[in-house]
């Protein structure tokens, strides 16, 4: 389903970052870290009268040749990206922002775990698995 | 270069001119033929008609007409503008055939002649059949014809050929060959010219015609393709500006299409040729002859020509096709072309804000760089992005760069970034594997033992020998140098941190602080040297570790090698030194920490931290350390977690704690002005002698302005101190004192106003002491402060009183009254008033003497004494204000005051008393009492106050008490300045305090005059005795 998941942190530095082993993994982190551009650009453009009724997803980022680059961002700056495959036609709008909220709640497990350090790497099981999950589906 | 597919095609890029064919020309046998061809060819400049010309046999085939269509209802285009069209126009289908033939007017084979020439015209029509190509005739003469209208014969046989080939009149010509050839081929061209222009205009109105047969849902795209026609054959027309206008249209057009990803490219290249039309002002035909590819449209994809649908039929196909492409991408890598488009794009995404894109693609253009062997440029990039993925955070990118940087590094043989890059992918930001780290590190070490590096993996491999000559060349040039590498900018694999044992360090003991290193790297790795510098440079040569010194005296916990960095193990090195006594109050901070590498001698790397260590990562390391809940494992007792420790790169010298006690004793409150005693008692509990003890003393700085002035201060308290005294006395040598011994001194200080004030005792000493073999003398203070209260001593208070103890508001001009005057005492202690003295004002007189009464006097808390002077005042006229009285000098001290001390004079300034004047003032002589049924005589005196002669009424009212005789009602007159005595005879009728008969007085010149001030001067009553025993004592006796 999705060929990489990322989760950035709101200084923008990686905290998770996963994507498919049969591709070039650096690929993806360059194309994860350009499509912050838009993220940024899509969040200044939101203005800040409107922080509390805002939509968390910000959808098509950028498409690319072969992959199509979505993002998400939490009300604390927290950015979710995924890369999908584009000729993965079964992907629509609504699956992908479902994927997103899974993800969001995920990480929100993630950060209620008194042990986890806010701004650390993410490094949990449950949140791998359903990572994993995600990417495995249509594979 | 190669065309690529982004370059525009030639049919779309040269200047669209009239296409006109020539047939029935021989012009490679025919001399004539060839000089008419010659003629059309040669010296195309500007000035003829923009006609392209081709030679075509008589029976060329011309491209079929496609059958028109009747309707477009059931057709779906697909695709905007097939790749053949505009070729087809240009060369192919034209707009007028000439057909050249010879034949003279004069020709004895006429009619034969006649039909050959009518069955050209027909070959060629049955060519064109369906197109609306002009047809003309051109018949070689050899005879120069004769003006029009002279040879009938010419125009007989004219309008026959013109019958036969069913021409009109305008499309028959005649090139008559002579000497004039050119002049008659130019006008030739110009009739060319005009029928092709019909031809085209005929071909505009056709095209046009369609439009009405089209539907907005399914004809989008031949809307974009009718515009584009009537543009390009406008252009065709040389009509500028209407083609002009219609690729606007089209532009317009193409902007409403259904975008989607599978015909963006499509859209977008139309949109790119369209725009280009409308912008490129005809240029000249391009000379690159090349064909492009084979696609029917131009922008679609080979492998799915001519599909209109945006879902994909088949995605393997898809994937397939665009593999394929990539493919063919592959084969033709051409650095140059990609580095220029990849520099416009960062131009491009600079400008939208895009700072990641441009990043990345300013990594790939580096990498473009290094495929291309420009390592220069190559690292310029590089270098110039990592900054912005280390301050991201993004190791895995940055470790990528890097691993390309150090590759450059190592080919061109720069030892300082080799070494830095080096440095970072050995460092904990990198995510190289360790086997990857190991070789690094083997290399590093190699470098800095002046020996050459292993080449890097996957580098081209001639590129390899020319950077292993130049390793070798720089090995051979041995000593070349110590590189210097400030470290906040990147995060090497060495970290450090420095920290002052404490906050603050008293001059008298050592300044301790660690310098705490790591090493990230796989293997341990030796340092030659570590040192430390700080702001005053003298303690630099202190903290400092060499090889050569013995160091076993600062490292702890050494398991091998004392100058050896063991992976992952944080080493503490300790340094002390001894402050200096200058530095007392001052501020030691690190500057810098050095770690050396290699050796002096050879090559080596100084790693230079500022301040107190840390480099680009450790800030956020440290962010996260401090918000962290996690409990770190235990580690044996002398090792630490790295994170647990805080930099502390600055640190305070303050002075040595004293050992002597200052103790202050004073009898407070302060009074007034008083030289107010204050005793100051030093005691030295030092060791050893202490020198050159100073005091200051006195009002501690800072305090309201106004308080300097009205503080004063003094060691004598014999003699009082005025203006000229200061506030506060500084360094007042005490001399040197023993241990155990104490001195006392004495302070005296004046306030001159009331309120609370802060007193400094503060005392300074030098003491000799020794620490760590090093004698040095410190400055010792101890200072003491104390608030005291200002109070007066006394309040006083003063009132007049006329002469019969009656509060007065005024006094009169003349007649005596009394000053009294009532010292209260405020102050805590007993006070002796010394003396006191009433000095009065010039316009006031004393009736008596004016004596002190309450010399000697000792007040207790809340006593009083009271003085009382009858004075008089002389008249003075009406005086604004009042009259001044004069002042009132008390002197006086605390009655526990030695001898010596000063008595205190306290000035109060008598208040202002109004003056009025009288015009009569009357008193009476009578005794102090009466006794019942004995005359008591009464004189009243009258005196005339004015200058006026006065007439008086007088008249006394009987009373109860009292029998009288005198007059008892009289009017007389005073002169001005005389007094008139009235007697009269009072006799006591009852006993007690008696109303007197009174007088009553009235003045005639002065109304205001009323009895009731009368009653101010005079008594209105006296006490009468009960009559005397005395007389009858011995009746009483008798009874």
């Amino acid at each position: 389903m999705a060929v990489c998941v990322a989760v950035i942190a709101k200084e923008n530095y990686p905290l998770y970052i996963r994507s498919i082993p049969t591709e070039n993994e650096l690929k993806f982190h360059y194309m994860v870290h350009t499509s912050l551009d838009v993220v940024d650009e899509k969040i200044s453009a939101m203005g800040k009268a409107l922080v509390d009724q805002r939509e968390l997803y910000l959808g098509l980022l950028y498409p690319t040749e072969d992959y199509k680059v979505y993002g998400y961002v939490t009300n604390s700056k927290v950015k979710f990206v995924m890369v999908v495959d584009s000729s993965n036609t079964a992907l629509r709008d609504n699956e992908i922002r479902s994927m997103f909220r899974k993800l969001h709640n995920s990480y929100t497990d993630v950060m209620c775990n008194p042990f986890y350090n806010p701004g650390d790497r993410i490094q949990s099981r449950a949140f791998d698995s359903m990572v994993t999950s995600m990417m495995i589906q249509v594979c | 270069m190669s065309p690529t597919q982004w370059d525009f095609p030639v049919e779309l890029c040269c200047r669209p001119m009239a296409f006109v064919t020539l047939t029935g020309l021989d012009v490679v046998y025919n001399a004539v033929h060839r000089a008419v061809w010659d003629a059309f060819c040669a010296n195309r400049r500007a000035d003829r008609v923009p006609i392209s010309f081709k030679v075509l046999p008589g029976d060329h085939e011309y491209p079929k007409c496609r059958p028109k269509r009747t309707s477009y209802e059931w057709y779906i285009p697909k695709g905007i503008l097939k790749t053949g069209w505009m070729n087809k126009h240009l060369n192919l289908v034209p707009a007028l055939v000439v057909v050249f033939y010879e034949l003279d007017w004069d020709e004895p084979q006429w009619k034969e002649k006649q039909s050959e020439c009518a069955t050209r015209v027909e070959i060629v029509r049955q060519s064109l059949q369906g197109r609306n190509t002009k047809v003309a005739v051109v018949l070689i003469q050899k005879k120069t014809p004769l003006p029009p209208g002279e040879d009938v014969t010419a125009s007989e046989r004219a309008a026959a050929l013109c019958n036969a080939c069913e021409l009109s009149g305008k499309s028959l010509f005649v090139l008559p060959h002579t000497d004039h050839l050119v002049g008659y081929i130019i006008r030739l061209e110009n009739a060319f010219y005009e029928h092709a222009q019909t031809y085209y205009y005929t071909e505009i109105r056709r095209v046009k015609s369609h439009k009405e047969f089209l539907n907005k849902t399914t004809h989008q795209l031949l809307f974009v393709r009718h515009q584009f026609k009537i543009a390009f054959f406008s252009e065709l027309k040389q009509d500028t500006q209407n083609a002009l206008k219609n690729y606007r249209t089209a532009y317009n057009l193409v902007h409403e299409l259904r975008a989607h990803e599978t015909n963006i490219l499509e859209i977008k290249t139309m949109a790119g040729f369209i725009n280009y039309k409308a912008s490129v002002t005809y240029p000249n035909p391009d000379p690159l002859e090349t064909q492009t590819g084979v696609l029917d449209f131009y922008g679609q994809r080979s492998w799915r020509q001519g599909v209109l649908s945006f879902d994909l039929s088949d995605p393997e196909k898809e994937k397939v096709g665009i593999l394929a492409i990539q493919l063919k991408e592959r084969s033709v890598v051409h650095s140059e072309i990609i580095i220029t488009l990849l520099s416009n794009a960062v131009a491009q995404f600079k400008k939208y804000k895009c700072p990641r894109m441009k990043s990345h693609l300013m990594v790939q253009m580096g990498e473009e760089y290094y495929y291309a062997k420009d390592y220069t440029k190559a690292l310029k990039l590089l270098d110039y992005v990592m900054c912005d993925y280390r301050s991201e955070g993004w190791w895995t990118l940055l470790t990528s760069i890097l691993t390309t940087a150090l590759k450059c590094s190592y080919l061109m043989a720069q030892l300082k970034d080799y070494i830095t890059y080096s440095l970072e992918l050995l460092g904990r930001a990198s995510t190289l594997k360790d086997d990857q780290k190991s070789r690094i590190e083997k290399n590093l070490i190699n470098v800095l033992m002046n020996e050459s590096p292993d080449p890097e993996p996957d580098c081209d491999v001639l590129a390899v020998k020319t950077a292993q000559k130049l390793w070798s060349d720089r090995v051979s040039l041995a000593g070349s140098g110590v590189f210097t590498i400030g470290v906040q900018d990147f995060v090497p694999f060495v970290q450090c941190k420095a920290k002052f044992h404490a906050p603050s360090f008293h001059v008298d003991v050592p300044v301790r602080f660690d310098i705490y290193l790591k090493a990230d790297c796989p293997h341990p790795i030796r340092f030659s040297k570590l040192c430390v510098s700080f702001n005053n440079q003298e303690y630099n040569q202190f903290c400092v570790i060499e090889e050569a010194t013995k160091a076993s005296e600062v490292l702890e916990n050494l398991t091998q090698g004392k100058m050896c960095l063991v992976p992952g193990k944080t080493r503490k090195f300790l340094f002390k030194f001894v402050a200096k006594t200058e530095d007392v109050g001052k501020k030691i901070e690190i500057t810098s920490v050095d770690l050396v590498l290699g050796h002096e001698t050879g090559r080596c790397v100084v790693l230079n931290w500022q301040g107190g260590g840390g480099d680009a990562a450790s800030s956020q390391e440290a962010l996260q350390a401090s918000r962290s809940f996690k409990r770190r494992p235990k580690l044996p007792d002398n090792e630490l977690h790295w994170d647990s420790i805080v930099i502390q790169a600055s640190t305070m010298i303050i002075s040595r704690v004293p050992n002597i006690s200052v103790h202050l004793r004073h009898d407070p409150p302060a009074l007034t002005n008083e030289m107010y005693c204050l005793v100051v008692t030093v005691e030295s509990h030092e060791k050893t002698r202490i020198r050159d003890v100073k005091l200051t003393a006195g009002l501690k700085p800072g305090q309201d302005a106004n308080l300097t002035q009205k503080t004063h201060v003094s060691l004598h308290g014999t003699e009082l101190c005025d203006e000229s005294y200061p506030a506060l006395l500084t360094d007042i040598p005490v001399g040197d004192l023993h241990p155990g011994e104490q001195l006392e001194k004495m302070l005296y200080v004046r306030c001159g106003t009331v309120g609370s004030r802060m007193f400094l005792v503060y005392v300074s000493y030098l003491i000799n002491t020794t620490i760590e073999d090093k004698e040095i003398v410190c400055k010792c203070h101890k200072d003491e402060t104390v608030t005291i209260e200002t109070v007066f001593p006394f309040d006083v208070a003063v009132k007049f009183v006329s002469t019969k103890f009656e509060h007065l508001e005024r006094v009169y001009a003349d007649i005596p009254f009394l000053l009294m005057t009532d010292l209260l005492s405020a102050s805590p202690w007993a006070l002796t008033i010394v003396s006191s003295e009433l000095q009065l004002a010039p316009s006031m007189t004393p009736v008596d003497q004016l004596e002190s009464q309450v010399d000697k006097v000792v007040l207790q808390t809340g006593e009083s004494a009271s003085e009382c002077f009858c004075l008089r005042c002389p008249s003075v006229g009406n005086v604004e204000g009042g009259v001044a009285t004069g002042h009132y000098i008390i002197s006086w001290k605390r009655t526990s005051a030695m001898g010596n001390v000063p008595v205190i004079s306290t000035a109060v300034t008598l208040p202002h008393v109004i003056v009025e004047n009288i015009p009569l003032h009357v008193n009476a002589d009578l005794p102090s009492f009466g006794r019942v049924r004995e005359s008591l005589p009464v004189r009243y005196h009258l005196q005339n106050k004015t200058s006026l002669v006065q007439d008086v009424e007088i008249s006394v009212e009987p009373s109860d008490a009292f029998m009288f005789s005198g007059l008892k009602q009289i009017r007389l007159r005073i002169l001005p300045g005389t007094e008139q005595e009235m007697l009269y005879n009072f006799y006591p009728l009852m006993a007690g305090y008696q109303q007197l008969p009174s007088l009553n007085v009235n003045l005639l010149r002065f109304p205001h005059f009323t009895n009731q001030l009368l009653r101010r001067f005079i008594p209105t009553s006296i006490f009468v005795k009960p009559q005397g025993r005395l007389v009858d004592d011995t009746s009483i006796a008798a009874a």
